[in-house]
């Protein structure tokens, strides 16, 4: 199995995604800059976290633009993995891969900080590894990470189990308190309705060495890799 | 020829920084404020050449598939000689 981590002008979580895929997964990884318009032979492509054209406009707004981006859809039509961590989550929904939008924290303030998040369903190809209300730590480091849609939408992703992880506290409850951004139903992640593309503001990529505070993105990096090995 | 083009968060989106602007307006004591809401401009310089209504039509395909998220917010386009 082999994995793309697309850069774009101010992705600068690009080398912690790569370093979890070479050392965590041990699968082959390569990077693929944003002007590059080839996916094939990839079987998961990851958008890191950053600040894609410095947030210029709105977050991901213009990296949905990068030659890039026209690949990324017909890799994901074609039912190709397609994992988004913060900036690349933003760049998913501006880019209509994944409904809603992501706004500026309800609170106005850039929140770096470990976060729990509550497992809601193992029903991805990226959670598959994990146990539904599992709680695990994860660092979130973002200013629009405010979860919005409409009505309809909502009811769309509660109704098709798409909502994939939701911030709580401690002890996997959902509350108002455990949202840092203000996110719509507390949502922190959620996949589109094949399934295949998949968006959180958390990092796991910043939690798979306990060193670092957490283990717990392993998980998500764990399941693909477990996805992909039975493909 | 001008387009300009005002984008605006929908009335039905939540705007934190609009309401932190208005409260700090009224910490200067400016009173009888029901509400702030923070939007984005943009002036969009257009050849003499291009006709008013196709310049209106560019600027409205722009605002809407670029310089506005339809998610959360609405556009309102002028154009000007």
């Amino acid at each position: 199995m082999k994995f793309g981590v697309v850069i774009f002008p101010g992705s600068n979580c690009d080398h912690d995604a790569y370093h979890v895929i070479s050392k965590h997964v041990g699968q082959p990884v390569s990077f693929v800059w944003h002007k590059e318009t080839d996916l094939a032979g990839f079987d998961c492509v990851i958008l890191p976290g950053g600040f894609s054209y410095g947030d210029y406009l709105r977050a991901g707004a213009l990296a949905r633009f990068s030659p890039v981006m026209r690949s990324v859809k017909e890799f994901a039509a074609a039912g190709g993995l397609v994992l988004g961590i913060c900036n690349g989550f933003q760049i998913l929904c501006e880019a209509g891969l994944l409904p809603g939008a992501l706004m500026r924290n309800r609170g106005l303030h850039f929140v770096c900080e470990h976060v729990r998040v509550r497992v809601e369903s193992t029903d991805t190809p990226f959670t598959n590894e994990l146990r539904r209300g599992e709680v695990l730590s994860i660092p979130i480091a973002h200013a629009e990470g405010n979860y919005t849609c409409d009505d309809a939408t909502l009811g769309e992703l509660q109704a098709e189990d798409r909502i994939i992880f939701r911030y709580c506290d401690a002890e996997g409850r959902a509350t108002d308190e455990a949202n840092p951004n203000g996110s719509r139903d507390s949502i922190a992640g959620i996949c589109n309705r094949a399934r295949n593309v998949f968006g959180m503001m958390p990092h796991p990529e910043r939690a798979c060495e306990d060193l670092l505070g957490s283990a717990d993105g392993r998980g998500v990096f764990h399941s693909l890799a477990t996805t992909l090995a039975a493909a | 020829m001008r387009a300009k083009v005002y984008v605006t968060l929908k009335p039905s989106v939540l705007d934190p920084q609009g309401k932190a602007i208005q409260h700090s307006v009224e910490q200067l004591g400016y009173g009888g404020i029901e509400d702030i809401r923070q939007g984005k401009y943009f002036e969009i310089e257009l050849d003499e050449s291009v006709k008013e209504e196709d310049a209106r039509a560019t600027a409205e395909r722009m605002a809407r598939e670029v310089l506005s998220n339809p998610v959360i917010e609405d556009f309102r386009v002028e154009v000007e000689r």
